[in-house]
């Protein structure tokens, strides 16, 4: 009789069990119709404004997206939202006293064309644990179901530098599995992205995210198409898109406007317009092969962006250089 | 069982650390010796003060119950903060048995617990702003204290939190001292290197608090207590022999002591150390700058009290000197009777010992006046200056251990079979359940005190009804006796 009961409740034990699994498999078939790209790239590039302006794109040809900022300034969607910046998931939670206090539509926004906004927000410069502020608000966005199943994209735009593990949070399991490195035809743009797509290999080996390209975003250097689409060639991606400079873009940003709301006709629309449809039609995701210093600099050095390395001035001050 | 010779202790070394893969046993190996008396320095035979190993028991704390646990949480009129989230500050209240007078909650806060309960908004935006709440909610809710510390736990280092800028300010607003403690517990490789920023912390924040203030009256027989934690009331058992030999004891570090009592400590002619390894640093400072000199003391049994009392009468004058050999005199008669009452009943027992700061070595001299023998010892997180003084005091061929694991203290338990363990909490009822009389050395196993003649005798007394005690006879079940005795007959 006990041995019944308890064979019962075994059998029982294993349908939920079995039940949980089953959900859980099906939750994430639907996780992974979404597609989720992270925006990385070095601080000032233009990562928000190229965001947000290609999501517009998106949004204009009918995909719904999210837009998660993943950066104490939150500044990932005033364009959208035409708002100077939207409350932050970390910032409401303070507030509240605990994230759990949050409601989903406490810090969800919704703005042009239906584009939903979310940013997790942190502390200002010098105080707290920013990339703590980026795990905290991601695992909300999660537990509250922000993935919702209509979305088409979810992008993720991300502080410059990768400082800790938590903005590398957007990239772990599960979530962003294409990652997009905007740059230009500047040394140091060069150098963050070659460094980003170290951090890419490493998340790469353990999970599923890839490298889907570089957006150059022109600062009108020499020759910086060629440049930007060797680098990419030596990674092992592509330059998926040429963004032109244009002022219309910073006429827009005045007006908190992405330039397809704010002037449809204009040339660098057009440009954005491009870029969504190639990151829709995007199938090259690739673990990158970073490159060496001495690689990176022959790059430059070949694209004149660096002079050749002269061993006999090294740490001589003017004053000695001027005796020799 | 016989002592072992010193080939034998070293083959007993070599088979308990067969089991451990190469790179472990490498490591481990370094921490084990057969103590040889005719070695000047420990760092030929042993190594200490190293990061455990990852996948062996230690029972190592954290720079954060070094500073809070041990150093600043006695000091009994201030309110330690356990800055971080909660659970440092709770599961660590009132783990340690510092006794201390006062009136809790009132002017006196050792058993209480004060924590700033991190949650995340407070690491993702700070918790300056909330340590400064806190500090005035104390100072609204406790008004008699005398003072505050901030206890650091693992994420105010990580979040880079400026302790130091709110302490000063609100310092100074409160008119009462606030001590920035930067003790996180991931610092360091035990809780050695809390002891040493606590001390750090008390030389920067208090000790020069007094300094070209005359007002204190001083006397040529001013004399502090460090590092006697007062467990069990030790501290007390002690500073009455100092005092009962015409000495002024000025402060107690920090068992029963405050903070006024460590701000007046510059002003005493001789600092005496009790725990070396917890308190060395502020001694040295204070002979540094204020050339006070300091010397190590043990008053643990009547043989290490009396040269201890001979070696303190020697800095004073000859009155001192006098009254060091009267109380010495005064005492003899009931020292005497314990160790004629307790000595035959735990003659040439055996101990094994594994413990903090000074007990693996302090205690020696009071279990050699009952008869016993201590066959093993080792500590915690004691540096390589700890064993220099351990080995002279050790028998030829007895065995070191540092940092021991769970798996060498029971193997070389199993294997040398001593009558009695002396160590913690975490290791008690594995040996108990191993049929191996134990007694805690941390808390005295909730008696005391140890120190001083009054606590001889009550040291004595537990020694023998743990050894003595008719449990250890009763470690067999009846039936599996029967058996036994029966299988005997038969043999016969």
């Amino acid at each position: 009789m006990i041995s019944d009961l308890a064979h019962g409740l075994h059998n029982r034990c294993r349908a939920s069990i079995h039940l949980t699994l089953a959900t859980a498999e099906s939750q994430e078939t639907e996780i992974m119709a979404i597609r989720q790209c992270a925006i990385y790239g070095k601080g000032g590039i233009g990562k928000s404004t190229t965001t947000q302006n290609l999501v517009a794109g998106l949004a204009e040809i009918g995909k719904k997206v999210m837009i998660v900022g993943c950066d104490p300034k939150a500044d990932s969607t005033r364009l959208i939202l035409h708002a100077k910046a939207q409350n932050s998931i970390m910032e409401m939670a303070a507030e509240a006293g605990s994230v759990e206090d949050l409601e989903l539509e406490d810090v969800l926004k919704v703005g042009y064309r239906d584009i939903k906004c979310v940013e997790s927000g942190g502390p200002e410069p010098g105080v707290g644990c920013a990339g703590r502020g980026v795990i905290t608000a991601i695992n909300f966005l999660e537990e509250e179901g922000a993935y919702s199943d209509d979305l088409d994209f979810v992008f993720y735009d991300v502080l410059g530098d990768v400082v800790c593990g938590g903005f590398a949070m957007p990239i772990r399991e599960n979530k962003a599995q294409e990652i997009y490195i905007v740059c230009s035809g500047e040394m140091m743009a060069m150098y963050a992205a070659n460094n980003i797509a170290k951090g890419i290999v490493k998340y790469a080996s353990s999970g599923s995210v890839r490298l889907a390209g570089l957006i150059c975003n022109s600062r009108n250097t020499a020759r910086e198409d060629e440049l930007i689409m060797e680098l990419a060639r030596q990674l092992g991606t592509q330059m998926i898109h040429f963004v032109p400079r244009d002022n219309v873009v910073q006429r827009a940003e005045i007006r908190r406007m992405t330039v397809i709301e704010y002037d449809p006709t204009a040339k660098q629309a057009q440009e954005y317009r491009d870029l969504a449809q190639k990151i829709v039609d995007n199938k090259m995701f690739v673990i990158p092969k970073p490159i060496t210093m001495e690689a990176l600099e022959d790059l430059l050095m070949e694209f004149g962006l660096m002079d050749g390395e002269d061993e006999s001035i090294i740490g001589k001050t003017a004053a000695e250089e001027a005796v020799a | 069982m016989t002592a072992m010779t010193r080939d034998e202790t070293q083959a007993l070394i070599l088979e308990v650390l067969e089991a451990y893969p190469d790179k472990a046993r490498k490591d481990r190996a370094k921490h084990l010796a057969v103590n040889d008396q005719s070695i000047e320095q420990s760092k030929k035979c042993i190594t200490s003060n190293r990061k455990s190993l990852p996948g062996v028991m230690t029972v190592r704390g954290c720079a954060y119950a070094g500073s809070k646990g041990v150093v600043w949480g006695p000091i009994k009129d201030m309110v330690h903060i356990s800055h971080g989230p909660v659970g440092c500050g709770q599961y660590s209240r009132a783990g340690r048995r510092n006794y201390y007078v006062g009136h809790t909650g009132i002017n006196t806060f050792g058993t209480m617990n004060f924590t700033s309960d991190f949650q995340e908004k407070d690491i993702v935006f700070g918790g300056d702003k909330k340590l400064a709440k806190l500090i005035d909610e104390i100072e609204q809710l406790f008004p008699l204290s005398k003072g505050l510390s901030v206890q650091s736990e693992c994420p105010i280092g990580l979040i880079g939190d400026d302790i130091e800028a709110v302490s000063k300010k609100k310092g100074k607003e409160l008119n009462k001292p606030i001590v920035p403690v930067r003790c996180e517990g991931f610092r360091g490789v035990s809780q050695s290197l809390g002891h040493h920023i606590a001390n750090d912390a008390i030389r920067d924040w208090v000790i020069g608090n007094r300094d070209g203030d005359d007002s204190f009256p001083t006397t040529p027989y001013d004399v502090a207590v460090i590092g006697d934690y007062n467990i069990g009331g030790d501290a007390w058992a002690s500073r009455i022999l100092l005092e009962e030999m015409g000495l002024r004891v000025v402060a107690q570090w920090s068992g029963d002591g405050t903070l006024s009592e460590m701000e007046l400590t510059p002003k005493v002619k001789l600092n005496l150390i009790h725990c070396y390894r917890s308190m060395n640093y502020i001694s040295r400072h204070m002979e540094e700058k204020y050339g006070i000199p300091w010397m190590e003391y043990n008053f643990f049994g009547p043989t290490k009290i009396a040269e201890s009392l001979r070696k303190i009468a020697a800095f004073f004058d000859e009155t001192i000197q006098a009254n060091a050999e009267k109380v010495i005199a005064k005492y003899e008669a009931e020292y005497s009777a314990i160790i004629a009452k307790y000595r035959p009943r735990l003659e040439g027992k055996r101990v094994m010992l594994y413990v903090g700061g000074l007990r693996p070595r302090h205690v020696i001299g009071a279990y050699e006046d009952l008869g016993m023998e201590v066959v093993g010892t080792g500590y915690e997180f004691a540096h390589n200056d700890d064993y220099d003084r351990t080995m002279k005091e050790m028998g030829n061929a007895t065995l070191l251990y540092d940092d021991v694991t769970g798996y060498e203290f029971e193997e070389f338990v199993k294997k040398i079979k001593p009558d009695l363990i002396g160590s913690g909490i975490k290791e008690k009822y594995i040996f108990q359940k191993m049929g191996v009389p134990f007694r805690q050395m941390h808390s005295w196993d909730y008696s005391g005190p140890y120190h001083g003649y009054d606590g001889f005798a009550i040291f004595a007394r537990d020694m023998d009804m743990t050894i003595n005690n008719p449990c250890w006879k009763s470690m067999q079940a009846p039936w599996l006796k029967a058996a036994d005795s029966e299988s005997q007959t038969l043999a016969a």
